[in-house]
């Protein structure tokens, strides 16, 4: 993205996001009958605060805690021939082996389907879960690949030359949901 | 998200690189040891590149480190060495060299007993080089191995007093180390016989003594060299015998040593000459850990190299 970016749109206040979490994590819930065999995975860099998130609200209302481990896409990204420099690699946390769980990929916004694509081909060098499933914040559109969130916090339209911005807590101080454009 | 700090295509010595470039390096490595924890070690990230490992003077384990670097990247590898490749048919290195050029290898490895052909080649070469070694000059991946292992027992270079004994004059391994702890804040102080230390070493903004107990004092890190058994031929000294009297590290002798302080061997070890056994399979001893830093290190390097590579196009 070049240049500056200034606010176009508030798409969510943190009233809102607390609700939407809340709803998104009861469809979880729903379904998967509950937390058994259940591990939230957050894409790094965003996805991580979205699973904490959903994993406090699970919590909340089930009483029972939810493993949370953190991945990271850089070495599977199908761009590093394009870009560079080289992006920082950072570490994959899984919390145990992934045989025989449900996981559910955390990510705060779903565009071009590729972050994803890469999550899903990290996650197969782990081993064979039962399932993956994927919990977005944000579905702006564009996808370039067949890929579609099983939980979606809410379906905006965007444009290609925008960003959008998602800011939680426990990262950035604030829960928050804007469109960015450029000057 | 992208970071500003690497841009070489080679890797030929710590000497030329900053304390960010070295932080980076070892930063990319912490995150790449993990991938050889994983029930399936390996990574996409390097599909389509060639590696060409060029051998020129005997290696197994840092051979071997490379390797399996560059295969738990996904990267294709070839390996030269002396004995099989042109080069003892009479071949010049140049030429060598433009031949393998022609064969378009991302990223060459080589290791030479000459100073300065890694450089040369990075001159000459649109591929990216990593010096594997070049005589007396740089090791520059062992150093940094080193210091990710140094990093991951003690927290930090910085302030830390790290003492390398053995056969400094010879020692592309102490080279390599002098530069990066020098710049990462370490204290260096190196120790070894008389005839095994270069002239003029101060000169290296290091401490120089030389008995073992002065170098084992207050150390944190104690870091034995190999005696070059096959280089005595010098008389550097009468027996391994007397080396292992005077300069072996003993348990006995450990006890004048700082608590928790770190042993280390970039190998191969002559158990007996430099270090006695029950010190290097000791509680102190980090020397199977460096070997698994070594791949870790050597991923990183890859992978930043590579990416550097890209930028250049």
């Amino acid at each position: 993205m070049s240049g500056e970016l200034k606010l176009k749109k508030n798409v969510l206040s943190a009233q809102q996001m607390s609700r939407i979490l809340r709803r998104m994590a009861g469809e979880i819930l729903e379904h998967n009958g509950g937390v058994e065999g259940l591990t939230l995975v957050g894409i790094r860099t965003r996805g991580v605060p979205l699973a904490e998130a959903l994993a406090a609200e699970i919590e909340r209302s089930e009483g029972q805690k939810v493993p949370i481990g953190v991945l990271d896409i850089t070495l599977y990204r199908d761009d590093l021939s394009v870009i560079a420099p080289q992006p920082v690699v950072k570490e994959t946390r899984l919390p145990g082996p992934v045989e025989g769980q449900t996981l559910v990929l955390c990510d705060d916004v779903l565009y071009t389907g590729r972050t994803i694509r890469a999550a899903l081909d990290a996650l197969t060098d782990y081993g064979r879960p039962n399932a993956v499933q994927l919990a977005v914040l944000i579905d702006r559109g564009h996808r370039e690949l067949p890929i579609q969130a099983d939980f979606v916090g809410r379906k905006i339209a965007s444009d290609r030359d925008e960003l959008v911005e998602v800011r939680f807590v426990a990262t950035d101080g604030e829960d928050k949901v804007m469109i960015m454009e450029p000057e | 998200m992208t970071q500003e700090g690497w841009t070489r295509k080679d890797l030929v010595g710590i000497a030329a690189l900053s304390p960010q470039e070295i932080q980076l390096i070892l930063d990319t490595a912490e995150s790449f040891k993990e991938v050889s924890e994983r029930p399936i070690k390996k990574v996409p990230t390097l599909r389509g590149k060639t590696v060409v490992n060029l051998f020129f003077e005997a290696s197994t384990r840092t051979r071997s480190s490379f390797e399996i670097a560059e295969k738990r990247l996904s990267a294709d590898s070839l390996n030269f060495s002396t004995s099989t490749s042109s080069l003892s048919k009479g071949e010049s290195l140049v030429d060598t060299a433009l031949n393998l050029q022609a064969m378009a290898p991302d990223l060459l490895v080589i290791r030479h007993s000459h100073p300065g052909v890694p450089h040369m080649l990075a001159e000459r070469l649109p591929s990216g080089v990593v010096n594997a070694g070049d005589g007396a000059h740089e090791h520059p991946t062992q150093a940094l191995l080193d210091a990710l292992t140094i990093v991951q027992h003690k927290g930090r270079l910085d302030g830390l007093k790290v003492s390398i004994v053995g056969d400094i004059e010879h020692s592309r391994v102490v080279r390599s180390n002098i530069h990066l702890l020098n710049k990462m804040g370490a204290e260096v102080t190196l120790a070894g016989p008389r005839t095994m230390m270069p002239i003029e070493v101060e000169k290296l903004g290091v401490n120089a003594v030389y008995t073992l107990e002065e170098a084992i004092k207050g150390a944190d890190v104690i870091m034995m060299l190999r005696v070059q058994l096959e280089r005595q031929s010098r008389m550097a000294f009468p027996s391994t015998r007397e080396y292992f009297n005077l300069f072996g590290l003993t348990r006995d002798r450990l006890k004048g040593a700082k608590r928790g302080a770190m042993i280390m061997h970039p190998g191969p070890m002559n158990r007996g000459v430099e270090i006695a056994s029950d010190v290097a399979d000791g509680p102190h001893s980090v020397i199977l850990e460096q070997v698994a830093n070594g791949v870790a290190v050597r991923m990183a390097v890859l992978y930043l190299l590579a990416g550097a590579l890209q930028e250049a196009e």
